[in-house]
Protein backbone atom coordinates (compact mmCIF):
# COMPACT_ATOMS: atom_id res chain seq x y z
CA UNK A 1 0.00 0.00 0.00
CA UNK A 2 3.04 2.53 0.29
CA UNK A 3 3.73 1.88 -3.36
CA UNK A 4 -0.18 4.02 -3.54
CA UNK A 5 1.02 6.36 -1.23
CA UNK A 6 3.72 7.21 -2.55
CA UNK A 7 2.42 7.55 -5.83
CA UNK A 8 -0.17 9.99 -4.82
CA UNK A 9 2.38 12.50 -2.88
CA UNK A 10 4.61 12.08 -6.43
CA UNK A 11 1.15 13.08 -7.97
CA UNK A 12 0.63 16.15 -5.80
CA UNK A 13 4.22 17.87 -5.73
CA UNK A 14 4.49 17.37 -9.65
CA UNK A 15 0.57 19.38 -9.28
CA UNK A 16 2.32 21.43 -6.95
CA UNK A 17 5.30 22.10 -9.83
CA UNK A 18 2.85 22.73 -13.03
CA UNK A 19 1.16 24.99 -10.68
CA UNK A 20 3.87 26.50 -10.42
CA UNK A 21 5.10 27.19 -13.55
CA UNK A 22 1.91 27.99 -14.72
CA UNK A 23 1.25 30.96 -12.28
CA UNK A 24 5.00 32.01 -13.09
CA UNK A 25 3.38 33.26 -16.55
CA UNK A 26 1.00 35.62 -14.10
CA UNK A 27 4.06 36.88 -11.79
CA UNK A 28 5.59 37.92 -14.35
CA UNK A 29 2.75 40.13 -15.95
CA UNK A 30 2.14 41.20 -12.61
CA UNK A 31 5.98 42.20 -12.03
CA UNK A 32 6.34 43.53 -15.65
CA UNK A 33 2.87 45.81 -15.41
CA UNK A 34 4.09 46.83 -11.74
CA UNK A 35 7.37 47.80 -12.77
CA UNK A 36 6.00 50.11 -15.60
CA UNK A 37 3.64 52.01 -14.53
CA UNK A 38 5.39 52.38 -10.83
CA UNK A 39 7.68 54.08 -12.90
CA UNK A 40 6.15 55.61 -16.18
CA UNK A 41 2.33 56.89 -15.01
CA UNK A 42 4.04 59.88 -13.07
CA UNK A 43 5.10 61.17 -16.13
CA UNK A 44 1.95 61.10 -18.08
CA UNK A 45 0.64 64.58 -18.29
CA UNK A 46 -0.74 66.65 -21.53
CA UNK A 47 2.93 67.70 -22.35
CA UNK A 48 3.90 64.40 -22.84
CA UNK A 49 1.62 63.75 -25.66
CA UNK A 50 2.04 67.35 -27.34
CA UNK A 51 6.08 67.99 -27.21
CA UNK A 52 8.21 66.51 -29.00
CA UNK A 53 11.16 64.44 -28.13
CA UNK A 54 14.06 66.67 -26.53
CA UNK A 55 17.53 65.70 -24.65
CA UNK A 56 16.01 67.14 -21.80
CA UNK A 57 14.18 64.03 -20.16
CA UNK A 58 11.14 66.90 -18.47
CA UNK A 59 10.48 68.35 -22.11
CA UNK A 60 10.58 65.04 -23.81
CA UNK A 61 7.14 63.77 -24.99
CA UNK A 62 6.09 61.70 -27.75
CA UNK A 63 3.93 63.93 -30.72
CA UNK A 64 6.20 62.58 -33.24
CA UNK A 65 6.37 58.77 -32.58
CA UNK A 66 2.38 58.88 -31.85
CA UNK A 67 1.17 60.34 -34.67
CA UNK A 68 4.08 58.04 -36.70
CA UNK A 69 2.49 55.30 -35.28
CA UNK A 70 -1.25 56.04 -36.60
CA UNK A 71 -0.20 56.88 -40.08
CA UNK A 72 2.25 53.80 -40.27
CA UNK A 73 -0.67 51.20 -38.91
CA UNK A 74 -3.48 53.32 -41.03
CA UNK A 75 -2.15 52.72 -44.19
CA UNK A 76 -0.37 49.70 -43.19
CA UNK A 77 -4.38 48.39 -43.14
CA UNK A 78 -5.53 49.88 -46.07
CA UNK A 79 -2.64 47.85 -47.63
CA UNK A 80 -2.57 44.94 -45.91
CA UNK A 81 -6.42 44.62 -45.13
CA UNK A 82 -8.10 43.86 -48.39
CA UNK A 83 -5.29 41.69 -50.20
CA UNK A 84 -5.00 39.25 -47.51
CA UNK A 85 -9.40 39.05 -47.32
CA UNK A 86 -8.74 38.92 -51.15
CA UNK A 87 -6.36 36.21 -50.87
CA UNK A 88 -8.28 34.15 -48.48
CA UNK A 89 -11.39 34.18 -50.57
CA UNK A 90 -9.31 33.05 -53.30
CA UNK A 91 -7.85 30.29 -51.60
CA UNK A 92 -11.10 28.94 -50.31
CA UNK A 93 -13.65 29.55 -52.91
CA UNK A 94 -11.70 29.39 -56.28
CA UNK A 95 -8.42 27.03 -56.15
CA UNK A 96 -10.49 24.04 -54.71
CA UNK A 97 -8.04 21.14 -53.37
CA UNK A 98 -5.52 21.66 -55.95
CA UNK A 99 -2.01 21.99 -56.39
CA UNK A 100 -1.79 25.75 -56.85
CA UNK A 101 -3.90 25.91 -53.53
CA UNK A 102 -1.30 23.73 -51.73
CA UNK A 103 1.51 25.64 -53.02
CA UNK A 104 0.18 28.86 -51.79
CA UNK A 105 -0.67 28.12 -48.23
CA UNK A 106 3.03 26.45 -47.83
CA UNK A 107 4.33 29.91 -48.97
CA UNK A 108 2.20 31.49 -46.58
CA UNK A 109 2.86 29.31 -43.73
CA UNK A 110 6.68 29.21 -44.47
CA UNK A 111 5.89 33.23 -44.62
CA UNK A 112 4.35 33.35 -41.14
CA UNK A 113 7.26 31.70 -39.79
CA UNK A 114 10.06 34.58 -41.09
CA UNK A 115 11.96 36.46 -38.73
CA UNK A 116 10.46 40.23 -38.63
CA UNK A 117 13.81 41.66 -39.42
CA UNK A 118 14.03 39.56 -42.56
CA UNK A 119 11.05 41.96 -43.75
CA UNK A 120 13.06 44.59 -42.91
CA UNK A 121 15.46 43.62 -44.69
CA UNK A 122 13.70 43.24 -47.34
CA UNK A 123 11.67 46.56 -46.96
CA UNK A 124 15.20 48.44 -46.92
CA UNK A 125 16.64 46.09 -50.34
CA UNK A 126 13.50 46.80 -52.11
CA UNK A 127 11.03 50.06 -51.50
CA UNK A 128 13.81 52.16 -50.38
CA UNK A 129 16.64 51.18 -52.13
CA UNK A 130 15.42 49.53 -55.22
CA UNK A 131 11.98 51.01 -55.67
CA UNK A 132 13.29 54.09 -54.33
CA UNK A 133 10.53 55.10 -51.76
CA UNK A 134 13.68 56.32 -49.99
CA UNK A 135 12.93 56.15 -45.67
CA UNK A 136 9.10 56.95 -45.54
CA UNK A 137 6.04 56.18 -43.98
CA UNK A 138 4.70 54.64 -47.55
CA UNK A 139 8.38 51.64 -46.95
CA UNK A 140 7.74 51.38 -43.51
CA UNK A 141 3.75 50.86 -44.31
CA UNK A 142 4.38 48.43 -47.15
CA UNK A 143 6.90 46.40 -45.32
CA UNK A 144 4.70 45.73 -42.57
CA UNK A 145 1.41 45.08 -44.44
CA UNK A 146 3.65 42.20 -45.88
CA UNK A 147 4.41 41.02 -42.29
CA UNK A 148 1.00 40.93 -40.81
CA UNK A 149 -0.01 39.22 -44.52
CA UNK A 150 0.00 35.74 -43.50
CA UNK A 151 -1.94 36.19 -40.40
CA UNK A 152 -4.65 38.46 -42.23
CA UNK A 153 -5.24 35.14 -44.63
CA UNK A 154 -5.10 32.28 -42.15
CA UNK A 155 -7.59 33.73 -40.03
CA UNK A 156 -10.02 34.77 -42.94
CA UNK A 157 -9.56 31.49 -44.11
CA UNK A 158 -11.05 29.90 -41.16
CA UNK A 159 -13.73 32.48 -41.13
CA UNK A 160 -14.52 31.87 -44.25
CA UNK A 161 -14.64 28.30 -43.77
CA UNK A 162 -16.95 28.50 -40.53
CA UNK A 163 -19.75 29.57 -42.99
CA UNK A 164 -22.57 26.51 -43.21
CA UNK A 165 -21.94 24.65 -46.59
CA UNK A 166 -25.51 24.85 -47.03
CA UNK A 167 -26.15 28.37 -46.31
CA UNK A 168 -23.76 28.37 -50.05
CA UNK A 169 -25.32 25.64 -51.80
CA UNK A 170 -29.02 27.58 -51.39
CA UNK A 171 -27.60 30.52 -52.98
CA UNK A 172 -26.12 28.68 -55.68
CA UNK A 173 -29.62 26.83 -56.07
CA UNK A 174 -30.98 29.91 -56.34
CA UNK A 175 -28.92 30.75 -60.02
CA UNK A 176 -26.58 33.38 -58.28
CA UNK A 177 -23.22 33.73 -59.33
CA UNK A 178 -20.18 33.09 -57.48
CA UNK A 179 -18.97 36.58 -56.81
CA UNK A 180 -22.64 37.09 -55.44
CA UNK A 181 -22.55 34.15 -53.51
CA UNK A 182 -19.44 35.55 -52.10
CA UNK A 183 -20.55 38.87 -51.65
CA UNK A 184 -24.30 38.10 -50.51
CA UNK A 185 -23.92 35.24 -48.86
CA UNK A 186 -20.20 34.16 -47.03
CA UNK A 187 -19.03 37.48 -46.42
CA UNK A 188 -21.97 38.92 -44.74
CA UNK A 189 -21.76 35.40 -42.48
CA UNK A 190 -18.09 35.33 -42.03
CA UNK A 191 -17.75 39.57 -41.44
CA UNK A 192 -17.49 40.07 -37.69
CA UNK A 193 -14.76 37.06 -37.22
CA UNK A 194 -12.53 38.16 -40.05
CA UNK A 195 -13.02 41.42 -38.64
CA UNK A 196 -11.45 40.51 -35.83
CA UNK A 197 -8.60 38.61 -36.84
CA UNK A 198 -7.78 41.47 -39.14
CA UNK A 199 -7.80 44.40 -35.78
CA UNK A 200 -5.79 41.58 -33.93
CA UNK A 201 -3.13 41.32 -36.88
CA UNK A 202 -2.61 44.89 -37.39
CA UNK A 203 -2.80 45.91 -33.82
CA UNK A 204 0.26 43.36 -33.43
CA UNK A 205 1.72 45.54 -36.26
CA UNK A 206 1.40 48.23 -34.03
CA UNK A 207 4.13 46.91 -31.39
CA UNK A 208 6.45 45.56 -34.54
CA UNK A 209 10.24 47.66 -34.15
CA UNK A 210 12.54 45.64 -36.02
CA UNK A 211 11.11 46.02 -39.41
CA UNK A 212 10.93 49.55 -39.32
CA UNK A 213 14.33 49.99 -37.58
CA UNK A 214 15.40 48.77 -40.79
CA UNK A 215 13.52 51.12 -43.29
CA UNK A 216 14.70 53.89 -41.07
CA UNK A 217 12.11 54.56 -38.43
CA UNK A 218 14.14 57.70 -36.75
CA UNK A 219 13.77 58.14 -32.91
CA UNK A 220 15.25 62.20 -33.13
CA UNK A 221 12.11 64.10 -34.96
CA UNK A 222 10.50 67.05 -34.31
CA UNK A 223 7.47 67.34 -36.30
CA UNK A 224 4.55 65.16 -37.42
CA UNK A 225 4.52 63.67 -41.02
CA UNK A 226 1.92 65.27 -43.48
CA UNK A 227 1.85 62.26 -46.46
CA UNK A 228 3.40 59.36 -47.24
CA UNK A 229 6.98 60.39 -48.57
CA UNK A 230 7.46 62.26 -45.01
CA UNK A 231 10.09 60.15 -42.70
CA UNK A 232 8.56 58.84 -39.32
CA UNK A 233 9.48 58.14 -36.04
CA UNK A 234 7.08 55.05 -34.55
CA UNK A 235 5.96 54.65 -30.64
CA UNK A 236 8.53 51.08 -30.02
CA UNK A 237 11.48 53.54 -31.92
CA UNK A 238 11.06 56.26 -29.56
CA UNK A 239 10.92 53.21 -26.48
CA UNK A 240 13.62 51.88 -27.66
CA UNK A 241 15.58 54.97 -28.05
CA UNK A 242 14.85 55.85 -24.78
CA UNK A 243 15.34 52.45 -23.21
CA UNK A 244 18.71 52.37 -24.60
CA UNK A 245 20.08 55.92 -23.23
CA UNK A 246 22.01 55.20 -19.53
CA UNK A 247 19.98 57.91 -17.90
CA UNK A 248 17.44 56.77 -15.26
CA UNK A 249 14.67 59.43 -16.13
CA UNK A 250 14.62 58.24 -19.81
CA UNK A 251 14.43 54.88 -18.66
CA UNK A 252 11.42 56.22 -16.70
CA UNK A 253 9.94 58.13 -19.86
CA UNK A 254 10.43 54.57 -22.05
CA UNK A 255 7.45 53.33 -19.37
CA UNK A 256 5.48 56.48 -19.80
CA UNK A 257 5.94 55.82 -23.71
CA UNK A 258 5.28 51.78 -23.08
CA UNK A 259 1.89 52.86 -20.86
CA UNK A 260 0.72 54.84 -24.37
CA UNK A 261 1.50 51.77 -26.55
CA UNK A 262 0.21 48.93 -23.74
CA UNK A 263 -3.28 51.01 -23.42
CA UNK A 264 -3.49 51.35 -27.72
CA UNK A 265 -3.23 47.91 -27.66
CA UNK A 266 -5.48 46.88 -24.82
CA UNK A 267 -8.04 49.26 -26.42
CA UNK A 268 -7.80 47.89 -29.94
CA UNK A 269 -8.07 44.11 -28.64
CA UNK A 270 -10.44 45.00 -26.66
CA UNK A 271 -12.91 46.24 -29.41
CA UNK A 272 -11.54 42.98 -31.58
CA UNK A 273 -13.09 40.76 -28.73
CA UNK A 274 -16.39 42.82 -28.15
CA UNK A 275 -17.05 42.76 -32.45
CA UNK A 276 -16.75 38.79 -32.17
CA UNK A 277 -18.78 38.60 -28.90
CA UNK A 278 -21.80 41.02 -30.55
CA UNK A 279 -21.78 38.87 -33.91
CA UNK A 280 -21.67 36.13 -32.05
CA UNK A 281 -24.74 36.58 -30.83
CA UNK A 282 -26.68 37.68 -33.58
CA UNK A 283 -25.80 34.98 -35.94
CA UNK A 284 -26.58 32.49 -33.10
CA UNK A 285 -30.34 34.23 -32.20
CA UNK B 1 -39.33 36.59 -82.97
CA UNK B 2 -40.69 37.75 -79.62
CA UNK B 3 -40.64 35.37 -78.03
CA UNK B 4 -36.21 35.01 -78.99
CA UNK B 5 -36.06 38.72 -77.49
CA UNK B 6 -35.98 37.96 -73.77
CA UNK B 7 -33.74 34.97 -74.60
CA UNK B 8 -31.23 37.16 -76.11
CA UNK B 9 -31.35 39.56 -73.26
CA UNK B 10 -30.47 37.10 -71.25
CA UNK B 11 -27.78 35.94 -73.02
CA UNK B 12 -25.98 39.32 -73.13
CA UNK B 13 -27.04 39.47 -69.36
CA UNK B 14 -25.35 35.80 -68.69
CA UNK B 15 -22.03 37.16 -70.91
CA UNK B 16 -21.50 40.42 -68.96
CA UNK B 17 -22.14 38.58 -65.44
CA UNK B 18 -19.22 35.88 -66.67
CA UNK B 19 -16.89 38.37 -67.99
CA UNK B 20 -17.17 40.38 -64.17
CA UNK B 21 -16.61 36.62 -62.61
CA UNK B 22 -13.98 36.16 -64.42
CA UNK B 23 -12.05 39.88 -63.83
CA UNK B 24 -12.77 39.09 -60.10
CA UNK B 25 -11.09 35.87 -60.18
CA UNK B 26 -7.66 37.25 -62.14
CA UNK B 27 -8.17 40.00 -59.58
CA UNK B 28 -8.36 37.90 -56.66
CA UNK B 29 -5.64 35.26 -58.04
CA UNK B 30 -3.72 38.72 -58.15
CA UNK B 31 -3.78 39.01 -54.66
CA UNK B 32 -3.10 35.81 -53.54
CA UNK B 33 -0.20 35.99 -55.82
CA UNK B 34 1.46 38.88 -53.51
CA UNK B 35 2.48 36.56 -50.70
CA UNK B 36 4.54 33.88 -53.29
CA UNK B 37 6.41 37.56 -54.46
CA UNK B 38 7.00 38.14 -51.21
CA UNK B 39 8.56 35.06 -50.79
CA UNK B 40 10.54 35.52 -54.00
CA UNK B 41 11.55 38.84 -52.95
CA UNK B 42 12.74 38.00 -49.82
CA UNK B 43 15.03 35.26 -51.57
CA UNK B 44 15.77 37.52 -54.18
CA UNK B 45 17.29 40.71 -52.49
CA UNK B 46 19.00 38.11 -49.83
CA UNK B 47 20.94 36.32 -52.55
CA UNK B 48 21.55 39.02 -54.84
CA UNK B 49 22.95 41.70 -52.58
CA UNK B 50 24.66 38.26 -50.28
CA UNK B 51 26.47 37.50 -54.23
CA UNK B 52 27.86 40.80 -53.85
CA UNK B 53 28.91 40.12 -50.58
CA UNK B 54 30.68 37.14 -51.21
CA UNK B 55 32.51 38.55 -54.17
CA UNK B 56 34.44 40.35 -51.74
CA UNK B 57 34.57 37.85 -49.03
CA UNK B 58 34.97 34.03 -49.00
CA UNK B 59 32.02 32.04 -47.92
CA UNK B 60 34.42 29.92 -46.00
CA UNK B 61 36.09 32.83 -44.03
CA UNK B 62 32.79 34.05 -43.21
CA UNK B 63 31.48 30.62 -42.04
CA UNK B 64 34.48 29.78 -40.21
CA UNK B 65 36.12 33.22 -39.27
CA UNK B 66 35.93 33.39 -35.25
CA UNK B 67 36.57 36.76 -35.79
CA UNK B 68 33.63 39.74 -36.47
CA UNK B 69 35.18 42.98 -36.59
CA UNK B 70 32.84 44.42 -39.55
CA UNK B 71 32.72 47.84 -38.44
CA UNK B 72 36.10 48.72 -37.83
CA UNK B 73 38.85 50.20 -40.31
CA UNK B 74 40.29 46.81 -40.57
CA UNK B 75 37.24 44.83 -40.87
CA UNK B 76 36.87 40.82 -40.30
CA UNK B 77 34.07 39.24 -41.35
CA UNK B 78 33.78 35.60 -39.61
CA UNK B 79 30.34 34.78 -38.50
CA UNK B 80 30.91 32.26 -35.71
CA UNK B 81 31.03 35.49 -32.97
CA UNK B 82 27.40 36.55 -33.98
CA UNK B 83 26.12 32.68 -34.47
CA UNK B 84 27.74 32.18 -31.03
CA UNK B 85 25.94 35.30 -29.23
CA UNK B 86 22.80 33.91 -31.24
CA UNK B 87 22.89 30.27 -30.07
CA UNK B 88 24.04 31.70 -25.84
CA UNK B 89 20.98 33.74 -25.87
CA UNK B 90 18.49 30.90 -27.56
CA UNK B 91 19.65 28.17 -25.39
CA UNK B 92 19.39 30.03 -21.72
CA UNK B 93 15.77 31.23 -23.42
CA UNK B 94 14.97 27.37 -24.17
CA UNK B 95 16.47 26.23 -20.73
CA UNK B 96 13.21 29.04 -19.25
CA UNK B 97 10.45 28.41 -21.36
CA UNK B 98 10.60 24.61 -22.93
CA UNK B 99 9.90 23.25 -18.94
CA UNK B 100 7.81 26.01 -17.80
CA UNK B 101 6.00 26.25 -21.37
CA UNK B 102 5.55 22.19 -21.38
CA UNK B 103 4.55 22.93 -17.31
CA UNK B 104 1.88 24.95 -17.50
CA UNK B 105 0.44 23.35 -20.57
CA UNK B 106 0.13 20.19 -18.41
CA UNK B 107 -1.59 22.10 -15.93
CA UNK B 108 -3.71 23.79 -17.87
CA UNK B 109 -4.99 20.30 -19.79
CA UNK B 110 -4.52 18.11 -17.50
CA UNK B 111 -5.19 19.86 -13.73
CA UNK B 112 -6.80 22.72 -14.09
CA UNK B 113 -10.54 23.48 -13.04
CA UNK B 114 -12.25 24.76 -15.83
CA UNK B 115 -12.50 28.12 -13.41
CA UNK B 116 -8.75 28.54 -13.36
CA UNK B 117 -8.18 27.54 -16.97
CA UNK B 118 -10.78 30.69 -17.81
CA UNK B 119 -8.70 33.04 -15.71
CA UNK B 120 -5.42 31.52 -16.75
CA UNK B 121 -5.37 31.12 -20.55
CA UNK B 122 -6.34 35.05 -21.08
CA UNK B 123 -3.34 35.83 -18.96
CA UNK B 124 -0.88 34.06 -21.12
CA UNK B 125 -2.39 35.12 -24.19
CA UNK B 126 -1.71 39.09 -22.21
CA UNK B 127 1.65 37.95 -21.59
CA UNK B 128 2.16 36.87 -25.94
CA UNK B 129 0.65 39.74 -26.79
CA UNK B 130 3.19 42.37 -25.20
CA UNK B 131 5.39 44.01 -27.86
CA UNK B 132 9.12 42.51 -27.63
CA UNK B 133 10.45 45.66 -27.12
CA UNK B 134 8.41 45.80 -23.84
CA UNK B 135 10.50 42.61 -22.67
CA UNK B 136 13.46 44.40 -24.46
CA UNK B 137 12.97 47.39 -21.33
CA UNK B 138 12.12 44.70 -18.78
CA UNK B 139 15.59 42.80 -19.39
CA UNK B 140 17.42 45.80 -19.09
CA UNK B 141 15.58 47.90 -16.50
CA UNK B 142 14.37 44.80 -14.20
CA UNK B 143 16.48 41.72 -15.29
CA UNK B 144 20.18 43.19 -15.36
CA UNK B 145 20.42 44.82 -12.08
CA UNK B 146 19.12 41.77 -10.49
CA UNK B 147 21.84 39.23 -12.51
CA UNK B 148 24.47 42.17 -11.86
CA UNK B 149 23.91 42.07 -7.54
CA UNK B 150 23.75 37.83 -7.96
CA UNK B 151 26.77 37.88 -10.07
CA UNK B 152 29.07 41.03 -9.57
CA UNK B 153 31.50 40.16 -12.45
CA UNK B 154 28.90 40.38 -15.01
CA UNK B 155 28.30 43.34 -17.97
CA UNK B 156 25.49 45.55 -17.59
CA UNK B 157 24.32 44.14 -20.96
CA UNK B 158 24.65 40.10 -20.97
CA UNK B 159 23.63 37.47 -22.41
CA UNK B 160 21.93 36.06 -19.64
CA UNK B 161 19.21 39.02 -19.50
CA UNK B 162 18.95 39.04 -22.91
CA UNK B 163 18.14 35.39 -22.81
CA UNK B 164 15.84 34.95 -20.09
CA UNK B 165 13.62 37.97 -21.52
CA UNK B 166 13.52 36.08 -24.86
CA UNK B 167 12.32 32.68 -22.87
CA UNK B 168 9.58 35.14 -20.89
CA UNK B 169 8.70 35.91 -24.79
CA UNK B 170 8.20 32.22 -25.93
CA UNK B 171 6.79 30.34 -23.37
CA UNK B 172 3.42 31.72 -24.10
CA UNK B 173 3.67 30.24 -27.51
CA UNK B 174 5.13 27.15 -26.65
CA UNK B 175 2.62 26.72 -24.28
CA UNK B 176 -0.71 27.39 -25.92
CA UNK B 177 0.57 25.39 -28.89
CA UNK B 178 1.38 22.19 -26.35
CA UNK B 179 -1.81 22.90 -24.39
CA UNK B 180 -3.71 22.65 -27.73
CA UNK B 181 -1.92 19.35 -28.51
CA UNK B 182 -2.95 17.85 -25.57
CA UNK B 183 -6.09 18.66 -25.51
CA UNK B 184 -6.36 17.00 -29.34
CA UNK B 185 -5.89 13.40 -27.30
CA UNK B 186 -8.50 11.85 -26.86
CA UNK B 187 -10.45 11.13 -23.54
CA UNK B 188 -11.00 7.61 -24.00
CA UNK B 189 -7.44 7.29 -23.43
CA UNK B 190 -6.93 8.95 -20.35
CA UNK B 191 -10.22 7.23 -19.22
CA UNK B 192 -8.32 3.76 -20.19
CA UNK B 193 -5.29 4.81 -17.96
CA UNK B 194 -7.87 6.26 -14.68
CA UNK B 195 -9.35 2.98 -15.09
CA UNK B 196 -6.38 0.90 -15.05
CA UNK B 197 -5.72 2.95 -11.81
CA UNK B 198 -2.69 5.30 -12.87
CA UNK B 199 -2.74 8.84 -10.91
CA UNK B 200 -3.39 12.05 -12.73
CA UNK B 201 1.11 12.40 -12.76
CA UNK B 202 1.10 8.83 -14.50
CA UNK B 203 -1.57 9.64 -17.19
CA UNK B 204 -0.27 13.43 -17.92
CA UNK B 205 3.42 11.60 -18.39
CA UNK B 206 2.58 8.29 -19.89
CA UNK B 207 -0.52 8.64 -21.99
CA UNK B 208 -1.09 12.31 -22.94
CA UNK B 209 2.52 13.78 -23.41
CA UNK B 210 3.38 10.73 -25.30
CA UNK B 211 -0.04 11.17 -27.29
CA UNK B 212 1.24 14.33 -28.25
CA UNK B 213 4.52 14.83 -28.43
CA UNK B 214 5.18 15.50 -31.97
CA UNK B 215 2.76 18.46 -32.15
CA UNK B 216 4.63 18.98 -28.59
CA UNK B 217 8.46 18.83 -30.31
CA UNK B 218 7.40 20.87 -32.72
CA UNK B 219 6.18 23.76 -30.43
CA UNK B 220 9.26 23.86 -28.99
CA UNK B 221 11.19 23.97 -32.68
CA UNK B 222 8.59 26.90 -33.58
CA UNK B 223 9.95 28.46 -29.50
CA UNK B 224 13.89 27.97 -30.88
CA UNK B 225 13.05 29.86 -34.49
CA UNK B 226 11.08 32.93 -32.51
CA UNK B 227 13.86 32.86 -30.41
CA UNK B 228 16.71 33.32 -32.84
CA UNK B 229 14.90 35.72 -35.02
CA UNK B 230 14.00 37.68 -32.04
CA UNK B 231 15.77 41.09 -32.62
CA UNK B 232 14.72 44.08 -30.09
CA UNK B 233 15.13 42.44 -27.07
CA UNK B 234 18.71 41.18 -27.52
CA UNK B 235 19.67 44.81 -29.53
CA UNK B 236 18.85 46.89 -26.01
CA UNK B 237 19.83 43.79 -23.29
CA UNK B 238 22.34 41.75 -24.88
CA UNK B 239 25.13 43.96 -25.95
CA UNK B 240 26.83 45.01 -28.79
CA UNK B 241 29.75 43.60 -28.92
CA UNK B 242 30.74 40.60 -31.26
CA UNK B 243 32.40 38.01 -28.58
CA UNK B 244 33.30 34.32 -29.43
CA UNK B 245 31.93 33.04 -25.83
CA UNK B 246 29.34 30.99 -24.20
CA UNK B 247 29.68 33.01 -20.80
CA UNK B 248 26.28 34.42 -20.39
CA UNK B 249 27.75 36.46 -18.35
CA UNK B 250 29.40 38.86 -20.94
CA UNK B 251 28.06 40.83 -23.16
CA UNK B 252 27.27 39.40 -26.79
CA UNK B 253 26.35 40.26 -30.16
CA UNK B 254 23.50 38.59 -31.91
CA UNK B 255 22.85 38.15 -35.89
CA UNK B 256 19.34 39.98 -35.56
CA UNK B 257 21.50 42.44 -33.42
CA UNK B 258 23.95 43.07 -35.77
CA UNK B 259 21.77 44.15 -38.74
CA UNK B 260 20.02 46.30 -35.91
CA UNK B 261 22.77 48.07 -35.09
CA UNK B 262 24.19 48.61 -39.26
CA UNK B 263 20.70 49.70 -40.23
CA UNK B 264 20.11 51.94 -37.00
CA UNK B 265 23.34 53.87 -38.23
CA UNK B 266 24.14 55.66 -41.53
CA UNK B 267 25.22 53.58 -44.16
CA UNK B 268 26.26 54.06 -47.49
CA UNK B 269 23.77 51.86 -49.88
CA UNK B 270 26.08 49.30 -52.00
CA UNK B 271 29.06 49.25 -49.21
CA UNK B 272 30.39 46.43 -47.97
CA UNK B 273 28.73 47.19 -44.79
CA UNK B 274 25.39 47.31 -46.61
CA UNK B 275 26.14 44.00 -48.21
CA UNK B 276 26.69 42.66 -44.55
CA UNK B 277 23.33 42.92 -43.69
CA UNK B 278 22.11 40.56 -46.34
CA UNK B 279 24.67 37.94 -46.16
CA UNK B 280 23.81 37.87 -41.96
CA UNK B 281 19.97 38.19 -43.29
CA UNK B 282 20.40 35.32 -45.72
CA UNK B 283 22.20 32.86 -42.65
CA UNK B 284 19.15 33.79 -40.47
CA UNK B 285 16.48 33.33 -42.72
CA UNK B 286 18.10 29.94 -43.60
CA UNK B 287 18.31 29.13 -40.41
CA UNK B 288 14.80 29.51 -39.25
CA UNK B 289 13.15 28.46 -42.41
CA UNK B 290 15.18 25.29 -41.64
CA UNK B 291 14.09 25.07 -38.19
CA UNK B 292 10.49 25.83 -39.29
CA UNK B 293 10.13 22.84 -42.16
CA UNK B 294 11.80 20.53 -39.21
CA UNK B 295 9.01 21.65 -37.05
CA UNK B 296 6.21 20.81 -40.17
CA UNK B 297 7.83 17.87 -40.95
CA UNK B 298 7.92 16.31 -37.75
CA UNK B 299 4.02 16.46 -36.99
CA UNK B 300 3.75 15.08 -40.46
CA UNK B 301 5.76 12.23 -40.09
CA UNK B 302 5.63 11.09 -36.50
CA UNK B 303 1.70 12.33 -35.55
CA UNK B 304 0.16 9.48 -33.83
CA UNK B 305 -3.58 9.47 -35.61
CA UNK B 306 -6.55 7.52 -33.32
Amino acid sequence: MSNIRSRRIKNNVFHGVVLASALLGVVVLAVLLFDIFSSGLSWLNAEFFTNYTSRIASRAGIRAPLMGSIWIIAITAVIAVPIGIGTAIYLEEYTGQSKLRNFIQLNISNLAGVPSIVYGILGLGVFVVFLGLGRSIISGSLTLALLILPVIIVSSQEAIKSVPKDLKEAGYALGLSKWQVITGVILPYSIPSIMTGNILAVSRALGETAPLLMVGAVSFIAFSPTGIMDSFSILPMQIYNWTARPQEEFHDLAAAAIIVLLVILFITNGIAIYVRNKYEDRLKG
Amino acid sequence: MILDRPYEEKTARYKKIERKEKLIKILLSMFAGVSVLTTIGIIGVLLSESIGFFKEVSIVEFLTGTEWTALFSNPKFGVLPLVAGTLVVTVIGCIIAIPLGLGSAIYLSEYASKRTRKILKPTLEILAGIPTIVYGYFALTVLSPVIRTVFPSSSVFNALSGGIAVGIMILPMISSLSEDAMRAVPESLREGAYALGCTKLEVATKVVVPAALSSIISSFILGISRAIGETMIVALAAGSTPNMTLNPLESVQTMTAFIAQVASGDVSHGGLIYKTIFAVGLLLFCITLGLNVLSRYIVKKYKEEY
